[in-house]
């Protein structure tokens, strides 16, 4: 018996809409232990967010539909789940915050009340000790004077606080799981700094499972242990977050981490260019013969364009999805 | 004088009124710019960090004369603006422009890309349409895009292109400033190197002066020669770009920048280096402004603004460590 917590295998969803069919995810596959905390980066419209909607059923169909592909948890497959059972799974052994803490919290609803909910829905708790606990949690995630604001409601509360809020009403029914999409992009970096180091001590004291979800490279190397990166609807690398940071396989990963200015590099004016990758990301209703990241990849050559390359294995824990793999020899040097 | 500064700011303040109407009292001032003076010179790129509601947009929007500061002075190549006539500072004003941040709702939707990005010659004049359309497609080809984008609308295109429209945009009057706020904040890493880089190329070939406003300090840090970091309204350090990471004078810059999630999985970041949010502009801490949260703060703090003083040539401070030096 493995520790696997979370398999994804293989899932591909599709919006079908008016302009065309978006492949937003085509046959994403990774894995997620007990107690780990797995990265996943790219850039806008890459399937982030569908990917990790997948796994809770609230994928909006129509438009939008599972096409194949497995979620297994604890072994079971959700995807096959009925919606009553998925129901039970969401908030108590699943958790999810979301970017933007407003649009998940109840605008009418006490910030207490809505803490509370988790645990009179999923435990069973009555409404006063619910709401104990609920305050219990608002002071574990130090918001000042947590008693007295359980009456507060969202919009009395700063965008720090909220996002605070979000992490206690996820956090209440101690799930196995917690999904983060984007939970500190709106925030200032000292917020940001204190949200991903609450995160990452309530993660070491329940022994819970992180999937973080990010298009900010920093906030994974801080946090992940491992990396999947995503371009187009696709993973294209997957490796240990050092590894990824120290030996990036693929040409996208690569640019990405040369396109970023680093704090302390090269101040000053701006006399030198940073490394930019060329063009844009294709449109995912655009049907694309060979590696979709060949119109923008310095190293593409006859084969890239003409066949989709696999996840290739690059090393112990490190999978790759171009053609430079079997073909080591067509790697530029001067690219 | 060559060596004028373009720009130069004395004693900048703005308080917005809180609540009120016409016939009430406001309930109290958002003290959104106190006492804020820097100049920028000609070919400079000047930076302005801080955390939100800190006061960046807003003095980007009086240097523009989109807002009336509450007191203070602005020259603009040597002339101050309350002292000119309206059609004199119309002529001013069209020498600077301004780039917003997101470039989703900073366009007219009904408008094809010709007519936006020529939109600003018609302060001037009506020039013909041959000539307007010349020249659009003349500053698309500066901004990476192509005469074939002049019939379009702004929908048809990705983030990135349309932040390139909105600098085309910018560029049309020829302008000697250009505010940018928050130019790349909404753009993906891949797209924000390609934008960038056109910033500081059009520089280069217009000899633009940029009052560059970003809360990401990396960024800020490689556009900028200068960078002042704003708290609650006031500048609390403003530092040669060469100094600004390196060595930090001000607590508040030294915790901003400990903050920043560094992509180098070898240097983990200890505790946050800042804890709590930043206190109401509406009534914010007596003494220095930073006090509340700094973990330097001795007694001094609390009594006494300190005032922003050079602590070395070229790199000034408002801090009371080190009889006012700051971090050393
Ligand atoms: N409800 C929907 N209808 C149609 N297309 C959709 C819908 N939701 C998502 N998509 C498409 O699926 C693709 C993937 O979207 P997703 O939200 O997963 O991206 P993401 O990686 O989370 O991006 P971001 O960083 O912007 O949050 C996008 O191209 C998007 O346009
Ligand atoms: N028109 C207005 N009326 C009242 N208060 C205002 C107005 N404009 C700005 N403020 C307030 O002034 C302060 C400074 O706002 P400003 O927009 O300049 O901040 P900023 O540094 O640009 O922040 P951000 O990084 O969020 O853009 C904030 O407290 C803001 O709420
Ligand atoms: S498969 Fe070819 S085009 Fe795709 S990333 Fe690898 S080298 Fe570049
Ligand atoms: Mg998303
Ligand atoms: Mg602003």
């Amino acid at each position: 018996m493995t520790d696997r917590l979370l398999s994804i295998e293989d899932l591909s969803v599709a919006f079908h809409t008016p302009e065309g069919t978006a492949r937003a995810v085509d046959r994403v596959s990774f894995d997620l232990n007990k107690g780990e905390t797995l990265g996943v980066v790219g850039e806008s419209g890459c399937g982030k967010s569908v990917t990790s909607l997948s796994i809770l059923g609230l994928i909006p169909s129509p438009p939008g539909a599972i096409e194949s592909g497995l979620i297994r948890f604890e072994g079971r497959n959700l995807l096959e789940l009925d919606p009553e059972d998925l129901r039970g799974l969401r908030g108590r052994d699943i958790a999810m915050i979301f970017q933007e803490p407003m649009s998940s919290l109840n605008p009418v609803l006490a910030i207490g009340r809505q803490v509370a909910e988790p645990l009179m829905i999923h435990r069973g708790l009555g409404r006063q000790a619910a709401l104990d606990h609920a305050a219990e949690w608002l002071d574990r995630v130090r918001i000042p004077a947590a008693r007295r604001r359980l009456y507060d409601y969202p919009h009395q509360l700063s965008g720090g606080m909220r996002q605070r809020v979000m992490i206690a009403m996820a956090m209440v029914c101690r799930p196995k799981l917690l999904i983060a999409d984007e939970p500190t992009t709106a925030l200032d970096v000292s917020i940001q700094a204190q949200i991903l180091a609450l995160m990452l001590e309530l993660k070491n004291e329940m022994g819970m499972a992180l999937l973080l979800i990010t298009h900010n490279l920093g906030v994974v190397a801080q946090m992940a242990s491992r990396v999947v990166v995503m371009y187009a609807g696709q993973v294209v690398e997957e490796a240990r977050t050092v590894d990824l940071f120290d030996r990036p396989f693929h040409p996208y990963t690569q640019g990405l981490l040369r396109s970023m200015p680093l704090l302390g590099a090269r101040p000053g004016g701006g006399s030198r260019r940073l490394n930019e990758i060329p063009g844009m990301v294709p449109a995912i209703t655009e049907a694309l013969a060979g590696c979709r990241f060949a119109p923008r990849c310095p190293h593409a050559f006859d084969r890239c364009r003409a066949d989709a390359p696999d996840l290739f294995a690059v090393r112990d824990g490190q999978r790759a999805r171009c053609w430079l793999q079997p073909h080591p020899e067509r790697r530029r040097t001067d690219a | 004088m060559p060596d004028a500064p373009l720009l130069r700011i004395a004693g900048l303040v703005k308080h917005f009124p809180l609540g009120g109407g016409l016939l009430t009292a406001p309930r109290g001032w958002v003290q959104a710019v106190n006492d804020v003076s820097f100049a920028v010179h000609r070919g400079e790129s000047f930076g302005l960090v801080g955390e939100s509601g800190c006061g960046k947009t807003t003095v980007g929007r009086m240097v523009l004369g989109l807002i009336h500061p509450t007191r203070g002075r602005i020259e603009f190549d040597g002339q101050a603006i309350q002292d000119l006539s309206r059609r004199e500072f119309g002529r001013l004003r069209r020498r600077m422009h301004i780039i917003f941040q997101d470039p989703y709702s900073s366009l007219d939707p009904r408008m094809t890309v010709e007519r936006i990005v020529t939109e600003p010659l018609l302060a001037d004049r009506r020039p013909p349409r041959a000539e307007r359309r010349r020249a659009a497609a003349e500053l698309l080809d500066k901004v990476g895009l192509r005469a074939a984008d002049l019939d379009k609308y702004p929908h048809e295109f990705s983030g990135g292109q349309r932040q390139r429209i909105g600098i085309a945009r910018a560029l049309c009057a020829r302008p000697r400033l250009i505010v940018a706020d928050e130019p790349v904040s909404a753009l993906d890493v891949s797209i924000q190197a390609q934008v960038i880089n056109l910033i500081q190329d059009l520089q280069q070939e217009f000899g633009l002066s940029y009052i560059f406003i970003s809360h990401d300090l990396s960024v800020v840090e490689h556009v900028c020669n200068r960078i002042a970091v704003m708290y609650l309204g006031g500048i609390v350090e403003l530092a040669p770009a060469a100094n600004f990471s390196r060595c930090p004078r001000h607590p508040y810059t030294a915790a901003l920048l400990a903050a920043v999630p560094l992509p180098d999985p070898h240097r983990r970041a200890a505790a946050p280096a800042m804890e709590g949010d930043v206190p109401s502009p509406i009534d914010p801490p007596g003494g220095c402004p930073f006090h509340p949260r700094c973990r330097h703060a001795f007694e001094r703090c609390s009594k006494e603004k300190p005032p922003l003083v050079p602590a070395v040539e070229g790199h000034s401070v408002a801090c009371w460590l080190n009889d006012g030096r700051g971090l050393e």
